[in-house]
Parts: C-alpha cells; structure tokens; sequence
C-alpha cells in the first residue's frame, strides 16, 4: 500500500518539521504495524500478544469500537495538520474528533483494518500516535498560549520539544512503573495544571537572563490525588536533561511495579518523603558525568529555530479598531471579553475557539469545523494553532482589527461560544458513553449541567468557575482540581456522583473536598444548581465560587444539597 | 475476557466486539454475530455455557475480541440489557450530539 504523500505545512506556521530521518522511522514503524495488524487478523498473533503492539501504536478498544489517540505534540498544531485531522475523521471515522484534557484529539469510531491508513496519513503531515498510551513518557503538555502570552517569560514550546525528543523511544524509560506524564510552561501563572503532573517544569530566568528549571515532582490525580511538590528551585539550561534522566532513573528502579494503584511515582515521593526522593536523585546525578547529558546551546538554538516568531506587522490603530467594533457590537464584546488573551507583540492577541457550546459536547469538533477552523487559522494566525487541556482550540496571534472577522468566521461554523474559564466551559471525560473503563456517564452530566449553568450565568453572572466531570476515579476530566468536581462512581449497579468542592489547578493549586454522599444520574444537575445559588446568596461583590467557599467552609453548601424539606 | 459471575437462573446474551472494526455484537441464531442484540439468542444454565464456548472458539477463529456474557431480562422486544454499561453497549452513545452526528 502506498504511503500518503507529504503535504507541505503553512510556511509560517511554527510547529516543529521532521526531517528525513524521523520521516524514515515513522514509515518503518506503520509498516511494522500495518504487518502485525494482518498477522492478527490472520490468526497469526492472539488478542493478548496484539494488545501490547497496538497500545503502543495508541490503539485501544473501547465500548464500541477502537479508538485511536493521536498525539498532539505539547499541542501545538498547524492549519495542515487540522485539516488532515478532518479529512481522517470524515474518511475514517464518523465525522468528528474529541480533544482531550492531555491536548490530544481521539477518533472514537476506528476500525482495525482502516489504521495503517490513517496512520500513513497523519505520518503525511509529520503526526503519529506512538506513545499515547503503555507506561512510557507521554506527550509533554504545556501552556496553550505559548510562544504568545504578554506575562510568558522564556518559550515553552523549544525545551517540551527538546523533551519530545529525549523521551521518544527512551529506550531506558520504555516500560516504567506506570504512565509518566511531565508539564511545562514558561510563565508565572500556571495554565496547565502543573501540580497534578508526574514532574511539573516552570521555565525561568536569573537576574542575568540565563534559562533555568523550576523542577516539581509526584502529583497526579487517579485514586489518590497528590499535588507535586519543589524538588529543584533552578536547573540551569545545561543541566536539564540529566536531571530529568536522574529522576526517571530512581523512579524506574524503585516505583512499585506490583500494584498498579500504587505505581505511580506520586506514591514514591510520598512515601520516601520530598527530602527522601531529592537525596536518591542527588546520589544518581553524583554518578552520571554532565558531557554526555549535556543540553548544549547550538541544539536548544537549532529547535528554537523551528518556533521562530511569525512576521508580525507592525500594530498601528489595531487596539482602536478594536474597541470600536466592541463599542459597535455587544455580543462580540462578550466574546472579546472572555475568549481572548492579552499578547506580548503589541496589536495582537490570542483567540480561544471554545469546543463547549451549551449543551454540547465538551471537546468535540465535526471535521467541518476543523477545516473551518484550519482556514481561519490560516487566514489570522499564520496558520498556527493550539489545543489548550481544556479542551478547547487556541489562534495564538490574531491582530485586533481582525477580530472581529475572525468572530463573524466562528459564528459561521457555530464556534463562536463565548465561555472560556466559565462555567460551562466544563472539562468532561468520555465516561460510559465510549470509555471501556467506566462506571457512569460523563456527557450527558456534562451536558445538563452547562445548560444549567449558562441559564444562572445570564442572571447572575457566576464569573470564573471551572467544573470537572470524570466517569472514574481514574480521573482523565480533572475533576480532583475543579472548583466544583463530579466524579462518576457505580452504587449498587446504579450510576452515581459524587461532587468535590474547592479543588483548584493553577498557582491555587488545590484537591477538592467531598461535601456528603452521591446524587443519582437525575439529581446530579440540580444539586449543582442549589451548590451554585447557595453561592450567590452568599458571596461578596465579584466573589468567585471558590472564593466563597473557601471563605465560609462546606456548611453552607452542605446545608443546601442534604438538609431536610 | 472471561464470564462474569452470575445466578444460575438470569438469562444471559453472549457479547463481544468484533475483531476487524471493534463493533459491538452478539451470538445469535447458531453460530453468527449479530449487530442488534434484539437478534441476539439469551440463552440459561448448560445452554449459557455452551453458547459462551462456541464464543471463545470465535474468538480463536478471529472473529471476535473479548467474549463474555451479559446479563438481560427478556421482554416482547427480545433480550433488554440489565446493566447501563450493557445498554450504552445495545444502543449506542447516549449523548444528544453524538445522535445528531451520527444519524
Ligand atoms: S476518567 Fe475513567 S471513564 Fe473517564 S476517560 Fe478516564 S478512564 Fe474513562
């Protein structure tokens, strides 16, 4: 079967391009798969010598097909990579993808025989699925607005590349404990959750403007939510990878690979305590010579090449146009207001495209709305774009006198929700809907809940509020870090939720708090509802739901869901 | 994988997904798949454990991934699945959009 032909990318678009040897691997590798899928389905390999091989190659079976997860490197995307994420979900699948909190997109309805195709074709525009799934270094997340926000201090995206690099076919860091799951970003305000991260990497630079590391490790979330903890204050650039070698090498060799629910390395630095772990990591680095490990400035410099700034022009009445579109037209001024982000080149800004419309499907798009999507991109973002861990899709650079057209472009293919950060900008996992691994629906929950919400939002205007829904204690929808998080459990055969409150991502990093016993499949939205009016009758001018809890403690709120009519 | 524990007495449906697309299907009249499980054969006892080994053979014969058996309560309409898992499995997304989507 023939290869897919490469589709040359926007010529500014600022993702990193393979060269002829990784195009050389891949093609290498979908040949090993596309032999090994035929063997199978020859009768020459079994389901349980298969399953490890299609793991690897990000294949799962769930309820009611295979799903393939495709992985979105630190989530950058370009416009050609989009459009060819559309034509597989129209080809391949039933026309649609779901992006997920990890920033990557999954295709729901694969068949087996199709995946060699589908993976020839993502290989044509330099993405794979390689893995997205076994117990290896996953994709590396980061800040959706990197390489644009105004606050970003050093770019993100050059060291989640470098580190792209370094843990791809690791082949020490092949089969770890469990899954390892590493975060970067490189502003002060934490975007991306960092502390539920395996390690959490925060880019900074001294006084004389030299790159170093803040290094946090042993979050995540599952059945026992951790939050990271320091472990180093400031790497310097030279020394990152070694340091990040040395603490997957003592977690390789002592996380407890008997017990899948404690194999994580959050247990590991628990239970050896921060000051513990940081001791083995100092001893391994004691024994591991910089030279070969050395991150040298010539090769941070060949890949900062590759997310070089677009050719920006220059602002001139940009901000003035702006404010007299806004000025002119109420419902864009919402949507400005909230789904756009203050940029570090004068004129510009970054465009949430929120995938949450009211009663819609958290993360989803049609393959109509990624290809609307890509050709927005290329016509005001220099063909760039981003998937944020929400679950929503980012135009990092778009001028402010063309906002407005951008909007009008949204409106057109039903993206223009203006919601980003609030309420019903709810984070939901697949849940029973397609999830093998369930206990109760995620969708349908998430679906009532922002119809719910938007209707207080237009009264009351509820203001930030982040709501996390997962159909297991797995925790793939965050929900340990949600202000208000709904967590699906299974009591007695019957789908059931329980709602944690007070959780937080960011630089407020909390674990939420169990406010009493679960709520039927029916009761869940409504119980939701009193949560959020027992916050408007309580909460101070401006007060954010989490503030307000975090003021006045769970009674209040306890007092509302259980006490007697 | 495997059958699940249950009584001696609930009827059961044989219950897979079918190895070349992953679409969910049940062991019907002899020995085919079927893709509605209103197709499907609920079968008891001795019969539920022979209908779940011409399973397993399937499975040798590649195919269908994953046999076991579910739990169902019949009815005029055939077998209804017991658990919710098993219903989402009969009747597909239960999400509004993905009913749009698809149909
Ligand atoms: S949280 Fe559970 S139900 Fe949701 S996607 Fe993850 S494993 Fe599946």
């Amino acid at each position: 079967m023939p290869e897919a032909p490469y589709i040359p990318q926007p010529e500014h678009a600022r993702t990193y391009r393979y060269d002829a040897v990784d195009r050389e691997f891949l093609a290498q590798r979908i040949a090993e798969f596309r032999d090994q899928v035929a063997r199978r389905l020859a009768g020459e390999l079994t389901e349980d010598e298969f399953k490890p091989l299609r793991l690897m190659n990000g294949l799962y079976l769930q309820l009611h097909a295979y799903m393939l997860r495709v992985a979105v490197p630190y989530g950058v995307l370009n416009s050609a990579q989009l459009r060819q994420l559309g034509m597989i979900a129209r080809r391949w699948d039933r026309g649609w993808g779901h992006f997920t909190t990890r920033q990557n997109i999954q295709f729901n309805w694969t068949q087996l025989t199709d995946v060699p195709a589908m993976l020839d074709a993502l290989a044509a525009v330099d993405m794979h699925a390689i893995q997205t799934s076994g117990n290896c270094i996953r994709n590396t997340t980061t800040d959706e607005f990197a390489g644009a926000a105004a606050d970003e201090i050093a770019d993100p995206r050059v060291y989640a590349e470098i580190l792209r690099q370094w843990s791809t076919l690791h082949p020490e860091f092949t089969w770890l404990p469990r899954k390892f799951k590493i975060a970067i970003r490189g502003a002060e305000a934490d975007r991306i959750a960092s502390r539920t991260h395996d390690v959490a990497v925060q880019v900074k630079r001294d006084a004389a403007g030299a790159v170093g590391f803040t290094i946090q490790v042993g979050g995540g979330m599952g059945r026992t939510p951790i939050l990271a903890v320091p472990l180093f204050e400031f790497v310097p650039e030279a020394e990152f990878l070694r340091t990040m070698e040395a603490i997957l090498r003592v977690y390789n060799a002592l996380g407890q690979r008997e017990n899948i629910y404690r194999a994580r390395i959050k247990i590991l630095v628990r239970d050896l305590g921060r000051d513990g772990f940081l001791d083995l990591v100092q001893q391994e680095l004691a024994r591991m010579p910089l030279a070969p490990y050395r991150l040298a400035p010539e090769v941070v410099q060949a890949i900062r090449a590759h997310f070089a700034p677009p050719p920006f022009a220059p602002a001139g009445d940009a901000a003035a146009a702006l404010a007299r579109a806004t000025l002119a037209e109420p419902e864009f001024a919402a949507w400005v207001a909230l789904n756009t982000r203050p940029h570090r080149q004068a004129g510009y800004a970054s465009a949430v495209i929120s995938l949450k419309p009211v009663g819609g499907i958290p993360g989803d798009a049609t393959a109509a709305q990624m290809e609307a999507v890509a050709d927005l991109a290329e016509r005001f973002a220099f063909g760039e774009l981003r998937v944020s861990h929400t679950q929503n899709l980012v135009l990092p650079h778009v001028r402010q006198d063309e906002l407005y057209a951008l909007w009008q472009g949204l409106l057109a293919a039903g993206l223009a929700t203006a919601n980003f950060g609030q309420g019903s900008d709810i984070i939901a996992c697949p849940g029973l809907d397609y999830c093998a691994l369930a206990n109760a629906r995620s969708i349908p929950i998430s679906q009532q809940i922002s119809r719910v919400v938007d209707a207080l939002d237009r009264t009351h205007v509820l203001g930030e509020l982040q709501i996390k829904i997962s159909g297991c204690i797995n925790a793939c929808g965050h929900h340990h870090v949600a202000h208000i998080g709904i967590l699906g459990v299974d009591k007695h055969g019957a789908e059931a939720y329980q709602i944690t409150l007070g959780g937080a991502p960011g630089n407020d990093a909390a674990i939420g708090e169990l406010i009493g016993p679960s709520f039927s499949y029916e009761a869940v939205a409504g119980a939701v509802e009193k949560i959020l009016l027992t916050h408007i009758g309580l909460r101070a001018p401006g007060e954010r739901f989490v503030d307000t809890y975090r003021r006045v403690g769970q009674a209040p709120f306890k007092e509302a869901l259980y006490a007697r009519a | 994988m495997s059958a699940k524990a249950r009584s001696a007495t609930m009827p059961v449906v044989i219950t897979a997904n079918r190895l070349r697309d992953g679409r969910v299907v049940w062991l019907g009249a002899g020995t085919a798949w079927v893709e509605a499980l209103a197709q499907a054969r609920a079968v008891t006892g001795d019969d539920a454990a022979a209908a779940l080994v011409l399973g397993q053979q399937a499975e040798k014969a590649m195919q269908v991934v994953g046999v076991y058996a579910a739990e169902v309560t019949l009815s005029a309409a055939g077998p209804q699945p017991v658990s919710q898992k098993e219903r989402i499995r009969a009747a597909g997304p239960s999400t509004e959009a993905a009913a749009q989507l698809a149909a």
